[in-house]
């Protein structure tokens, strides 16, 4: 399952490098439209970053306690990759306080593609410890990196990112709430964060807007200001948390170690589904970033679609931190790198920063848990992130948005 | 429909909240018009374009384009019938110049169906503005003016009837500022109609057909611009004394501003202007005093002529002038202040009875003022009287003046107002040289 969204994106990797030659080529005679440059280069760009997603996907499950060969990794992996066909409603009980209900959840059936015969030993490593793990990774990459695309156009902010808008300190406190206060709420401390990052964005959002109108400016700061206040609330839940401050700390660093396919299943329709709309939303964001008057004489319905972006690009974030914790810098640094390397344009932009966050917060966490103790992945992303971003801001010249 | 005005702007109130800019204001715009909006800084022209593009929606009254009120439209209708060259167009960003062009399609872009007819309305945009050159260069890497005819490109490639442009030639060379508004004309020559905030009334009334001068957040004036352009207005509008006189290359209406261009320097140069004040010019003591029963008489040429009569006039003294030159800019503004004027050709001797028109003038004066450079012969006319006030042009040298005040050296009266000489100086040189006591013969 785990490579099955990403290889879905790019199409035949094959043709990747060459039809990028074509797009120069057509670029240099002169004549090319840029409209079909811009998705040619969107397509051979995605396609060359998925190889190297898939690559570092494959590399990363042979990493481990147990080394494993590249061929059965591949060949493991190619075994777990499923399509659904069927879905059938299971009823399951969640519990709020003394009180429970009972709500159908919807439950996939799946049929798989491929069947090579591989070591039982290999397969259920990489299949049942490692795959989940990184697909998760993959998911909350591409949904980091997204969104973060997406902010930092919105915001035509340089410093934007995922959670601007407070989602992930909504998360956290969600979360460490949970955690610290042994609550028990539906679905868990990730039903608890995802509740508590969508309910602050909403709340930010609320603050920020005026008849009708929200103001981007406006927005930040009291994005900014939420965040600090509930900084203080997280601050304050884990002096309450006594015992169970190491898991509430673990959370907040961000990890990927306790990752099931359960948490794929739920997370990977979210991303996905907002990543669907943030694409059908790139040249809107194109004309934004001329500033919201330009963009409204260009015929586009600005407060709407700042609404539609702000809400799936809050809800991507959410459904990552949800299940990761709060991982910083991806949502930053990707979009900025992807940025210089292939310029503002959307369509090309938002497809490539996705993949490419996915592929980055898979290699950080390979390097989180192959260390002798496994470091919460955050820590890796900001100590490789960071270093990155500013050798990249001192070799190019970093235009602002 | 087709007889309905293209932009009809119907007694709208409009603002930001605090009180309105625009109060009352109607306009309307028809295909194949180029109107040229002009009005001081602040007097609501961006408010009114707002209103037009429906990027502001008016606080009372309606504004109507192609039969339809903007308002009620949405952004994507709208965009369809009005496009705007904005008056920011520096947006740093390293989009390639079609890219940014092809956003013009933006409203006739669907979803699912995408632009059909996008790639010719790109092209043909392109072309018209000269800008498919660099279609590949990223907008970042362009001057101001090519930069500005690629915003025109977006607009064009929007294929709207009307077309709104806030200050497109703001920051433009003299030659771009000309292309940019010559290419303007001819698309309204093909039937597009234009609404354009102009700061440069020479340009203004250059290529368009018709003017509109906002100013307090009203439209004071509405016609072609020989009509709308007068002098008078002209203060009033701008609280300058201007003149206005065809211009002799085009034929439209161009506009001086008569108002000192020192004053802006005084306050910039203080300690020179201190120094100064030694050679009898009196500090700025206000704006109008004023000159009451006086009559002065003007003789001169030019701006410095031009400026002293009017701010003469202003200052509500009676005021002759002559000779000055037939058709010039001094005896424009004399014209304007219903001024008695004595002109004569330029370039020619002064006959006689001009002459002795212009000492009948002088005789009754009670100051004379010297304005401008002077032949000998008319510096000669002046130079009995008892009251000279000289005033000369902002760029007279030193050494030039010497001479000039030597010639007149004698005279009781004189009083130089140097080329710091603000309205207020040249009233109070006048007042103070009225009120010295005749000189005895000595």
């Amino acid at each position: 399952m785990g490579t099955g969204t990403s290889t879905g994106t790019g199409g035949d990797a094959e043709t990747g490098p060459a039809t990028d030659a074509d797009a120069a080529t057509d670029t240099a005679t002169g004549r090319s439209a840029s409209r079909r440059s811009a998705s040619a280069r969107a397509v051979s760009w995605s396609a060359g970053l998925t190889v190297v997603l898939v690559a570092v996907v494959l590399a990363s499950a042979t990493v481990g306690p147990v080394s494993l060969s590249l061929p059965v990794v591949a060949k493991a992996a190619l075994n777990a990759v499923a399509v659904p066909t069927g879905v059938t409603l299971t009823a399951a009980s969640v519990g709020l306080g003394g009180a429970t209900a009972t709500v159908p959840l919807p439950d996939l059936t799946y049929t798989y593609l491929f069947s090579f015969p591989v070591d039982g030993t290999a397969e259920t490593i990489v299949r049942s410890i490692r795959l989940p793990r990184i697909a998760l990774g993959v998911v909350v990459g591409v949904a980091l990196a997204s969104a973060g695309t997406v902010m930092q156009g919105f915001f035509r902010n340089p410093m934007a990112d995922p959670s601007i808008v407070g989602v992930s300190s909504g998360a956290a406190v969600g979360a460490v709430a949970t955690i610290a206060l042994s609550l028990s709420v539906p679905f868990g401390i990730q039903g608890a964060a995802f509740a508590g990052a969508l309910v602050t964005a909403f709340v930010v959002y609320l603050v920020a807007t005026e008849n009708g109108r929200t103001p981007v400016a406006t927005l930040l700061l009291a994005g900014v200001a939420v965040q600090t206040f509930l900084g203080a609330v997280v601050s304050y839940l884990l002096l309450q948390a006594g015992e169970s401050i190491e898991q509430a700390l673990y959370w907040l660093m961000g990890r990927l170690h306790t990752a099931s396919w359960g948490d794929v299943e739920v997370t990977l329709p979210v991303a996905a589904a907002c990543l669907v709309v943030m694409l059908v939303y790139t040249r809107d964001l194109n004309v934004l970033l001329l500033g919201e008057e330009d963009a409204h004489t260009l015929g586009i319905e600005v407060e709407q679609t700042k609404r539609i972006l702000l809400a799936v690009s809050s809800i991507a974030t959410a459904a990552a931190v949800a299940v990761a914790g709060v991982i910083g810098f991806v949502g930053l640094v990707v979009p900025h790198v992807l940025r210089l390397v292939v310029g503002p344009d959307h369509r090309v932009l938002l497809p490539t920063s996705a993949i490419a966050g996915g592929a980055f917060l898979v290699a950080a966490d390979t390097v989180a848990r192959a260390g002798p103790a496994e470091l919460p992945v955050g820590i890796v992303t900001a100590a490789l992130g960071a270093p990155f971003f500013l050798y990249l801001l001192v070799t190019r010249e970093v235009h602002s948005l | 429909m087709s007889d309905a005005p293209l932009v009809d702007v119907r007694d709208i109130v409009a603002g930001y909240g605090d009180g309105p800019v625009l109060d009352g204001v109607s306009l309307s715009v028809e295909r194949g018009d180029f109107v040229g909006l002009v009005g001081p800084n602040g007097a609501g022209k961006t408010t009114l374009l707002q209103t037009i593009n429906g990027v502001l929606e008016p606080d009372r009254g309606e504004v109507l384009v192609d039969g339809a009120t903007v308002n009620d439209l949405s952004s994507r209708a709208a965009s369809r019938r009005v496009a705007t060259v904005p008056q920011d167009t520096t947006v740093a960003f390293e989009f390639p110049v079609e890219a940014v062009v092809e956003m013009g399609r933006t409203p006739h872009r669907g979803r699912l169906s995408g632009d059909p007819d996008g790639r010719e309305a790109i092209e043909r945009a392109l072309d018209r503005t000269d800008t498919a050159r660099f279609r590949e260069r990223p907008v970042g890497s362009l001057s101001g003016g090519e930069r500005q005819r690629v915003v025109l490109a977006r607009a064009l490639a929007q294929a709207t009837p009307a077309l709104v442009l806030d200050e497109p030639t703001a920051s433009l060379d003299v030659n771009h500022q000309v292309r940019t508004l010559e290419l303007v004309r001819a698309l309204t020559r093909e039937g597009k109609g234009a609404l354009a905030a102009i700061h440069d009334l020479d340009l203004a009334a250059r290529f368009c057909d018709r003017l509109a001068v906002l100013a307090d957040g009203d439209v004071r004036a509405v016609g072609p611009p020989e009509e709308v352009l007068t002098g008078e207005r002209v203060a009033a509008v701008f609280d300058t004394p201007a003149a206005v006189v065809p211009s002799p290359v085009t034929g439209a209406p161009t506009v001086t501003p008569l108002s000192d261009p020192d004053q802006g320097r005084a306050t910039g140069h203080g300690h020179e202007y201190e120094h100064d004040s030694t050679s009898g010019v009196g500090r700025d003591t206000g704006r109008s005093p004023k000159l009451g029963d006086l009559q002065v008489h003007v003789t001169g040429a030019g701006t410095a002529a031009a400026r002293t009569v009017a701010t003469l006039a202003a200052a509500g003294a009676t005021v002759t002038a002559g000779v000055v030159p037939k058709n010039g800019l001094a005896a424009s503004v004399a014209r304007e202040h219903d001024v008695d004027t004595v002109e004569a050709s330029p370039f020619e001797p002064v006959d006689a009875a001009t002459e002795a028109a212009a000492r009948d003038h002088l005789a009754a004066a009670d100051v004379a003022v010297l304005a401008g450079d002077l032949p000998p012969s008319l510096r000669a006319l002046v130079r009995d009287h008892d009251a000279i006030v000289r005033v000369t042009d902002g760029g007279t040298g030193r050494e030039r003046r010497d001479t000039g005040s030597e010639e007149i050296t004698g005279n009781t009266g004189e009083f130089r107002a140097d080329s710091r000489a603000t309205p207020a100086t040249v009233v109070e040189a006048v007042r103070q040289v009225a009120d010295r006591p005749v000189a005895a013969d000595d």
